[in-house]
């Protein structure tokens, strides 16, 4: 099941960039909750900051406190565990490509030491499964790599790969950007049904989507949170008319 | 990401629509005038400000349709083409209404004039002010004085009241002038409805500033009876 996080005066630099400024904000568990903004808003650096994949660059510093459930990610947490209990999707599908589709699903297993066949294939048939891959891959499990697969099913086998370690929260970076319309609705639907599950935190420019799958939504704008609230509301009469002039298309 | 073009088009949509509720206003006041004269010519006047309405109501929901499918409004802007698609199809049964009007007028042609003890013309002043204030608070997108005219709507329903009363009381006295009483009934019921347009017009304008619906409610505060 998926776990709410609390994000408590979180700030973020890259060198002296102030990327992020006190961001205080309680994502709900088990919803899909969506970030909108103009480039280098600082929305990507947050979810960045919520798995600390922030700090994996040399010059870049967090400040603040993140509560993924009752795990406080900056003090008592290794990345690695963190990384196990949050996925991360991102814009580009990036299958290991010259691992079979079995395997680039069972990899986070593997890295984390399970070596059972028969859990393996459990896991793997089932992460499939719930990414919406299973039907379409299943006779060519190790026969295909991860690469030959089309850029729509690359993305559902890296959500695959993610579901497979069992996260309680997914982020997804941009995640259907770079697919064609098609592709993207059967991402939508994914997003729909795994939100039962798993809290899931998606940043996407484009404000259908936000429209279409989250529940609540979050505007940045120059490294503050403006205004979140639920999607409905940002989307037919948002609070501050900075969300209203972006979101109409009034300047950016 | 600034969308010059779809504003542009927003405006044009908001133009359109002012153009043909000019027209459907003109047409009541050329209705209530062939009433008060019985002039043919004028009725034949509004039949043709008919068909101008209707193309125009047509070409502004197409406009609207459009703008929905491509441009996928948001927020202010997806209030507003919501609300002209409303207003659109209020205007045109205020259009609607006048011909309502004109063929009673017809109708009457075959009965002698006669005076009866009501005020068609003051009724159809408060229900053309109404359609004006609605659509300059459309106009200046302000949901104030969208407000005022709801509370308007209460003294057209009163008069509409006094008028029904007084035309039964004509009917009961002189039958002979029963023809004359229930046009003038139907008249006074067709600028009833023109005046229920006006407040339509009023709170899909509200909806469209301020994003609260207040239909079905007192005024731009809580509080159900209208």
């Amino acid at each position: 099941m998926g776990v709410g996080i609390e994000v408590k005066n979180l700030n973020a630099w890259y060198g002296n960039n102030h990327t992020l400024q006190d961001i205080n904000l309680h994502i709900p568990a088990n919803q899909a909750t969506a970030l909108i903004g103009p480039s280098g808003c600082g929305k990507s650096t947050f979810v960045r900051c919520l798995n600390r994949m922030h700090e994996t660059n040399p010059i870049a510093k967090v400040e603040g406190s993140v509560h993924i459930g009752d795990l406080d990610v900056y003090n008592d947490a290794s990345p690695v565990e963190i990384r196990r209990r949050v996925g991360m999707v991102f814009q580009r599908p990036n299958p290991f490509p010259t691992m079979s589709i079995y395997d680039n699903v069972a990899s986070g297993l593997r890295l984390n030491g399970f070596r059972n066949r028969r859990v393996l294939d459990e896991v793997v048939e089932r992460s499939l499964k719930h990414a919406a891959l299973w039907d379409e891959v299943k006779d060519d499990l190790k026969k295909k790599s991860g690469a030959s697969l089309s850029g729509g099913q690359q993305q559902r086998l890296c959500i695959a790969r993610a579901l497979a370690v069992d996260p309680e929260v997914l982020l997804m970076d941009e995640p259907a950007s770079a697919l064609d319309p098609v592709s993207t609705a059967k991402i939508e639907d994914l997003i729909f049904q795994l939100k039962s599950q798993y809290t899931i935190v998606i940043v996407t420019h484009n404000m259908q989507q936000a429209a279409r799958v989250a529940e609540r939504t979050g505007f940045f704008l120059s490294g503050k949170l403006v205004e979140f609230d639920t999607t409905h509301k940002i989307f037919t009469n948002p609070g501050d008319k900075r969300t209203e002039d972006y979101i109409t298309g009034r300047f950016g | 990401m600034t969308r010059l073009r779809f504003h542009k088009s927003l405006d044009e949509l908001k133009e359109k629509l002012l153009v043909v509720a000019g027209m459907a206003e003109q047409s009541i006041q050329r209705a209530v005038e062939a009433y008060r004269t019985r002039d043919l010519s004028i009725c034949d006047l509004v039949d043709r400000g008919e068909m101008a309405i209707n193309r125009l109501e047509r070409e502004i929901d197409q406009m609207a349709l459009d703008l929905l499918a491509m441009e996928q409004p948001m927020a202010i802007d997806l209030r507003f083409i919501l609300a002209v698609i409303k207003i659109n199809a209020d205007i045109e049964r205020v259009g609607d209404s006048a011909v309502n009007i004109i063929e009673r007028v017809r109708e009457l042609q075959a009965y002698p004039v006669c005076d009866l003890p009501i005020d068609i013309p003051r009724m159809a002043d408060l229900a053309a002010a109404m359609v004006r204030k609605a659509l300059q608070s459309f106009i200046e997108a302000d949901a104030r004085m969208a407000d005022s005219v709801l509370a308007m709507d209460d003294s057209v329903d009163k008069l509409n009241e006094t008028i029904h009363y007084a035309l039964l009381n004509v009917m009961r006295d002189t039958p002979q002038y029963t023809p004359q009483a229930l046009g003038a009934l139907v008249i006074a019921r067709s600028l009833e409805r023109v005046a229920d347009h006006a407040t339509n017009i009023a709170e899909d304008v509200i909806f469209w500033v301020q994003g609260y619906d207040v239909r079905h409610k007192t005024s731009l505060g809580n509080g159900a009876g209208r």
